[in-house]
Formats: structure tokens, sequence, C-alpha cells
């Protein structure tokens, strides 16, 4: 069975870090990681980059629109996600667009840039 | 990480908020202050026993509010001070307190207290200094470090600066949508200031400077929260961002500044550069460019390139063009020689600057890259004369180290192919 381990905190806190916090912080989460990586359960762990940089498209009365920031609404779940390798945003939002056109729940999809934290490392 | 240090993350996080608002309740910045600082006392001996509190920014105003008005009535009628026995309900009292928290105040609240540090009447080093002490919360000694001055003379610096403010006067209204977009320019304008504070810093003042990059991206991030769909402040993340990711490659071992092109590019942090390059994406599909959004794009350019000779110079010499017509300035010119240089050869590029040398004659970067020019074309005597005025007015050790080697490189091979200089 695959599981999604979802991780929320306070985005204002992450990010006042020092970087040697953050870089503790990593190393710590890095070494629970290794323990599991090496069983060959440990699939792709990404870090969100900040919402800022998030751009959302959503259906606003049927067709797609793209909105600045992340999505904001609670009546809706998290309910899945895709990670994609595109030269840039337009190629992204090109991606979610076509996923929406075919989706037909009247979902958002957060188009959000990650990095993985163990590129190399993932076991399956 | 001790208890501790994980505390000052979630009260500097939670700071510009707390003193926005504690602001507006007491329309004295002394007040804000010190109620926040009070708040903040109280938060390091409860929240080590009760566990950090769900919304850490509605602890701190709720409770630098009671503090601030018992200061209030004591100083009216020298009544003691409520003991902490009265504050120990604030569990039940802080989730009530985050429901009525005024969401719609939170935006101008903070704007109000940037704007506050960008009033046209204070100097732009008073300007610096107090958003750093005032928003980002730096102590004294460490701003006077950064500044490379007295701990009292930054004090003092700082004290000034909040009396003429007292003597202006703050706008409490709400504003309107013209003065809300100045405000916020003018509070751009000043976070690009402290993040080149930091950025231009170099040998032993960058260790001390470096935090102040670091801060000027969390002061873009706030602004970028609390206005999402602005393409500017998207565009002003955006370049300090993919500036800042280059920091580690910029100096050599020796300090000396290192070209652009010369830089180490697996040294890049390659999480800003995609942060910055997202950013800059959403902000040119909003189709108003302004001046961060088409730096940052010369930026994301240079990011892009997985080698120097893949830049595109093409495009990088039409955004210049771009910047001149949206802020002219004989120093985009310059920048813009650069690309031309590798367009079209160091002639054009030379034709270019030579016009600028009235307005730029006491200006580094105008003598390094006209020496780097005359280098290329074999005029070595012009272009050593052009290196030596450079060195006289470097601001830094590291720009005169930087112009050295290529005097030293001029002497031992006459006339090396100099890399023209593109600001690292």
């Amino acid at each position: 069975m695959l599981y999604a381990i979802l991780c929320y905190a306070s985005e204002d806190v992450v990010c006042s870090w020092s970087k040697e916090q953050d870089d503790a912080v990593l190393a710590k989460l890095a070494a629970v990681q290794e323990k599991y990586a090496r069983a060959g359960k440990l699939g792709p762990v990404a870090r969100l980059l900040p919402t800022t940089a998030a751009t959302t498209l959503r259906k606003v009365k049927g067709e797609p629109v793209v909105l600045d920031g992340p999505f904001a609404e609670t009546k809706e779940q998290f309910l899945g996600f895709y990670t994609v390798d595109c030269a840039d945003l337009d190629e992204a939002i090109t991606f979610a667009r076509e996923l929406s056109e075919v989706n037909p729940s009247g979902g958002s999809y957060e188009i959000r840039p990650i990095s993985l934290l163990n590129p190399v490392a993932a076991t399956i | 990480m001790t208890d501790v240090a994980w505390i000052s993350a979630a009260i500097g996080a939670a700071r510009p908020q707390a003193v926005a608002a504690l602001l507006r309740y007491f329309r004295d910045l002394d007040m804000a202050e010190e109620a926040f600082q009070e708040a903040c006392l109280r938060a390091l001996k409860a929240w080590p026993k009760n566990g950090p509190p769900r919304d850490p920014a509605a602890w701190l105003i709720f409770v630098g509010r009671n503090s601030g008005i018992d200061q209030v009535r004591r100083r009216a009628r020298q009544a003691p001070m409520p003991g902490e026995d009265l504050l120990s309900d604030l569990g039940d009292a802080e989730a009530d307190m985050a429901e009525r928290l005024d969401g719609a105040h939170y935006r101008d609240d903070i704007l109000r207290l940037l704007f506050i540090c960008c009033h046209p009447d204070l100097p732009q080093t008073q300007q610096i200094a107090l958003a750093l002490r005032i928003v980002s919360g730096l102590s004294v000694k460490q701003i006077a470090r950064a500044f490379v001055v007295s701990e009292a003379a930054m004090e003092q610096r700082i004290t000034r600066a909040k009396a003429r403010i007292a003597d202006a006067g703050v706008l409490f209204e709400t504003p309107g949508a013209v003065e809300r977009a100045e405000r916020l320019a003018a509070v751009a304008a000043m976070a690009y200031l402290v993040f080149n504070e930091g950025y231009s810093s170099a040998g032993a003042e960058a260790s001390a400077r470096a935090p102040l990059a670091e801060e000027a991206i969390r002061l873009v991030r706030l602004l970028l929260r609390l206005f999402p769909a602005e393409p500017e402040i998207m565009g002003l993340a955006a370049l300090m961002l993919l500036q800042h990711a280059r920091a580690p490659a910029r100096f050599d071992a020796d300090g000396a500044l290192v070209l652009l092109e010369d830089q180490d590019r697996s040294l890049w942090r390659g999480e800003m550069i995609d942060e910055g390059l997202a950013l800059v994406d959403k902000a040119l599909r909003h189709g108003k460019p302004g001046p961060y959004q088409v730096q940052a794009a010369i930026a994301a350019l240079h990011a892009r390139a997985k080698r120097p000779e893949e830049t595109d110079w093409r495009e990088i010499d039409l955004l210049y063009a771009l910047l001149e017509r949206l802020q002219p300035s004989p120093v985009v010119t310059l920048n813009r020689a650069v690309a031309v240089a590798k367009l079209h050869g160091p002639e054009a590029a030379l034709a270019m600057i030579e016009p600028l040398e009235e307005r730029l004659s006491g200006y580094f970067h105008f003598h390094g890259l006209r020496g780097g020019l005359l280098m290329q074309m074999g005029r070595a005597g012009e272009a050593r004369v052009a290196f030596d005025r450079a060195i006289a007015l470097a601001n830094t050790a590291a720009e005169a180290a930087h112009i050295r080697q290529h005097i030293d490189r001029l002497m031992r091979e006459g006339t090396a192919g100099y890399p023209v200089p593109t600001a690292g």
C-alpha cells in the first residue's frame, strides 16, 4: 500500500528559520527517511516552495481561470497530485488545463514549484 | 534546536503583523514596540510550558494589547499592574481572539507599519535602519554591525528617525486605492534598498550584512502574501531570489568578486532559482511590465543558462532596451552595453557607453567595463588607464581585487580576451 504523508505547518515560521536552522531540520528529517529508503520503502520526497510562488487554475462557471496565489478554499478536499517537469509556468498551466478539461468535477489545480529532497535516493 | 530558538522563530514570523496591529491600537510606535516586547517576554515563559499557541500573532496581539493598556492605566493612576494569573486563561481567550482579529485591517496594518519606515523625510540609511529594527526585529547591535557604526551611533540614528516620524504624524485612516498603490511602491523600493545593502557587501562586511538580503526577501514575501496579484511585487521577489541564489558563487576564496560568467553555477541555490523563475513567469502573464519585472526577467535568463555560452544575449538586449524606456538611466544603458558587446562586439558597446562618460565618470562599473572593452580591442594602454580609474573608485576591496586581476592579466598577456563584466 502506498501512502502519501502530507506535511502542514506555518509557512511564516518555517520561512523565518535561518539557513542553519533549516539545514539542521532537513538533516534530522533525512536521517528518518534514510531508514525507510534502505528498506526500499521510500518514494520521492518533495518540499513545496512558498505559496507566494503558486498559481491556481480553477473553473469559474465551467471555464478554467488562472489565478495568482495558492488554493485557498476549505470546502474542497485534497484529492491527488501530479509531479511534472516543465520548462516554464505556461507549460505547467497547459498540463493543468488539459487535466481540468477532462475532469468533470469543478475542482481546482494549484500549480506550485517543488524541490525534490531526495532526487536520486527514492527507492520505489 | 532549543525551545528558545523555535520560539524566537515563531515570534519573528508573527512580528510584522503583531507590531502593526498594536500600532493601530496605540497609534504610537514606541508604545506598540514596548507592548510587543512585553508580549514576547510572556510568550517565552508561557509557550514552553503550554506549547505554542495555534495562532502566535493573535496571542501576541492580545497579550500585547492588554499589557499596553495596563501601562497606560499605570501611568495615569500609578495603579499596580495586574499579575500574570489574570492572563492564565489565555488558552480559551485565544480562540475567540483569533476569530475577532479584524482580517480586513490586517493588510493595511502591515502596509502602514512598513510605510512609516519609508517616510519621504527620512534619508535612505534611516529608512533601512528603521525597517530592520521595527519590522524585522533585528537588534540595534546587529544593525550597527551591518552598517559598521557603533551601537550608540545606530541607537541615535533610529531614535532620530522615530522622532521625525512622530513629528510628521501617521495616517491611520484606511488608504484609498491610489494611496495604497503609492504606499506599496514606496515600501517595495525600501525593501529593495535593504536587499542591496546585503547584496552589495563583500569580505568582512559580508557576514554581518548577509542577513539583510534574507530579511529583504522575507519582507517581499510578506508583501506578496498581502498583495498576491501585483506583478511588480512578484517581479521584485523574483529579482531578489534570483540574485541571492548566486550569492555562494559571487566571491572567490580571496574575497575578490567573480564575474557572472566565471561563477561556478553548481553553487547557485536551485531552490531559490526555481521559486524566482516561477514568480517571473507569473508576473509576465499579467502583461503589465515594470522595472522590477524586467530586471527579474533578465536575471531569469542568466539563471536559465546552464553554461555562460547558452545565455540568451539577444533577449537580454531587448529587455534592457525596454528597461531604458521604463526607467531611463545611464546605468541601465551601461548594463545594456554588456549585452551589445556579446552580440555585436566591443566597438559597438564602446560607442554606446562613451556618451555616458560625463554622467558616470565617478562610477566604478563604468570604468571597469570601458577598460574591459578597450582590452578586448587591443588598446592596452587605454585599458590600463580605465582600470586604474576603476580601482580608485572601487566601493569594496572585492571590487578592487577583481579589477587588479584584470590588470595582472593585461600585464601578462597583453590583449587577453577580457570577459565583459556583468553584475555578479
